[in-house]
């Protein structure tokens, strides 16, 4: 069997697979169908400041090949977190990676703070790129100045793995990297989803409540590995690859186009086992093209 | 509660009309225990487009024979693709999923009121009300006659009762036109419905101002059904409560209905 664990900055994980914030919960709800201990990491729910109703139904729309979502957030703040969900969480034996939102870098920063105190979480997931908030979110994420600002802020206040969660919503993802990078970023992970909107023709009128949404699914994967392989020419620290992988094959293709590590996502929607087939099947290709570690996929993209 | 991600064998498809159907399907495994209002995801095979799972209300179930089925209407390219299937092919399954119907302690007369599709989860149910000797009435309207389906099921557990919009059977009118409604004594102490979201507000509404307690089960769009994608929520007095988690069946005095 080949070596599956990978490093990002100075973390360790025990393979790479990982499964990305929004669509796992905060994997409680997911013990009934696997074992968490065998997941590379857990990027869990997007937390605030403050408590989060998130945005009227429908909040949903299913597309070719993928879906919107328009969630916005939902989520009980950081400090129900802390006291209520963490403790039933941290001591699964995987890494508990806390995903972190604000309107204001000063929400941010307060999340952060937080978070930095927990021994358990030994990481977090900057989210600059949420398409679904009114203020904050994706606003953050798609100006280097703005993206620098909150990355920098941040940074001050956490001593740990930073990772900050690009938004593919913008001209150039490798400038958004390398500033975000040169903020202080340990990591970079992507990509968020991609704006985008469904139409109901019948009844003339739009989908979704918030009217656009995030598009994920296996349909946005060609952009994502772009981005991700534009991305890991462009900068140092190690990149976290998401965006539509549903089996194996994909998290082999992230790997090549230069992921250390890879977020499952969607596909949680449609077979909640499926990280772990991931894992399974990553195995059995490193064992099939005789590789010693999974390390030696990353960027191997043969061009 | 235990639940199975498993592929069933399709035994079976049962058309009723021109679009609804049930779907019988074996279990390669012990079937877990099913209570009234759980309901099922199944994966539609091979189907461009149809990308997501859709969500069923677990219409009966055979332990013995590990069998289990499906009442399904015939609306969009999910649900017509599953009513092609022919026996002996495969279909993947993810239960038992979300909350029950309750059934208080003491309970003597129950009312089920339901339409459409709506009455999925009520075999399960008069089952359960029969076996605790609950007296039961099923109220089920339709359009016309043509739409009133399963009843022969139901009257094994209850009375019948029947409204259609066009008078071809039972009383015309809407459920809520229903002349039980407007006795004086109204004898039921608990109401279950399911069906259209207009229905369930309309039965709600009655049933509540009656002060009797009124559970509905709600059908709001899934993307996982299992609690973790927060896209299928409705405002409750607690703020945004997932449908497939916390629900689907709620006691409607809970639920802030939206209009």
């Amino acid at each position: 069997m080949a070596k599956l664990s990978i490093k990002v900055h100075d973390l360790e994980f025990q393979n790479p697979v990982t499964v990305a914030s929004g669509t796992f919960g905060f994997g409680e709800e997911m013990t009934k169908f696997i074992d968490l201990n065998k997941l590379g990491g857990i990027f869990v729910k997007g937390l605030t400041i403050h408590n989060r109703e998130g945005n009227d139904y429908p909040r949903m729309a299913e597309t070719a090949s993928g879906m919107l979502n328009s969630v916005g957030l939902q989520n009980k703040g950081i400090d129900y977190f802390i006291k209520h969900i963490y403790p039933n969480i941290k001591d699964y034996n995987t890494h508990i990676i806390a995903n972190v939102n604000g309107s204001t870098i000063e929400d941010y920063i307060a999340v952060t703070e937080k978070l930095n105190e927990l021994d358990k979480v030994p990481a977090i997931e900057l989210n600059i790129s949420c398409p679904n908030v009114k203020q904050g979110g994706m606003l953050f994420g798609i100006s280097c100045p703005s993206a620098i600002a909150v990355t920098d802020a941040v940074r001050k206040v956490y001593d740990k793995t930073l990772i900050v969660k690009l938004s593919p919503n913008v001209t150039d993802i490798a400038e958004m990297a390398k500033a975000v990078e040169g903020a202080g970023a340990d990591s970079v992970s992507l990509i968020n989803t991609l704006l985008g909107m469904a139409i109901n023709a019948e009844k003339r009128k739009p989908v979704l409540s918030t009217i656009t949404g995030g598009l994920s699914g296996p349909a946005i994967k060609p952009v994502a590995l772009r981005m991700v392989w534009q991305v890991y020419k462009a900068v140092k620290i190690p990149v976290i690859g998401m965006g539509g992988i549903m089996n194996a094959t994909d998290a082999i293709e992230f790997f090549l186009a230069g992921s250390s590590a890879i977020q499952v996502g969607t596909a949680n929607f449609i077979d909640p086992a499926i990280s772990l087939k991931i894992i399974t099947g990553i195995n059995e290709y490193l064992d099939r093209h005789n590789f010693d570690c999974v390390e030696d996929l990353i960027g191997a993209l043969e061009v | 509660m235990q639940k199975i991600v498993e592929n069933h064998e399709v035994i079976e498809t049962v058309h009723l009309n021109e679009n609804s159907y049930v779907l019988r399907l074996k279990s390669p495994v012990e079937i877990p225990e099913i209570h009234p209002g759980n309901f099922a995801e199944i994966q539609v095979p091979d189907t461009m487009g149809v990308f997501l799972r859709r969500p069923f209300s677990i219409l009966d179930v055979n332990y013995k024979n590990r069998e289990i089925s499906f009442y399904i209407k015939a609306i969009g390219s999910g649900t017509q693709k599953l009513g092609e299937l022919q026996p002996g092919m495969q279909v993947n399954l993810i239960y038992p999923l979300g909350n029950r119907y309750t059934i208080p302690q003491g309970l003597k007369r129950a009312l089920i009121v339901g339409g459409g599709t709506g009455i999925a989860p009520f075999i399960l149910l008069g089952k359960e009300l029969k076996e605790k000797g609950i007296e039961t009435t099923f109220l089920i309207g339709g359009r016309t006659s043509k739409d009133i389906l399963l009843t022969d099921k139901f009257s094994e557990y209850g009375t019948i009762e029947v409204t259609t919009e066009d008078g071809s059977m039972g009383e015309k009118g809407f459920v809520t036109s229903h002349s039980l409604f407007n006795r004086n004594d109204f004898p039921f102490e608990y109401v279950y419905t399911c069906g259209p979201d207009a229905m369930m507000k309309a039965v709600g509404h009655l049933v509540t101002q009656k002060g009797v307690v009124c559970e509905a089960s709600l059908e709001n769009m899934m993307a996982c059904g299992y609690g973790i994608c927060l896209c299928c929520v409705t405002p409750t007095v607690e703020g945004n409560k997932r449908v497939c988690y916390e629900g689907p069946v709620f006691n409607v005095s809970y639920l802030k209905w939206q209009n």
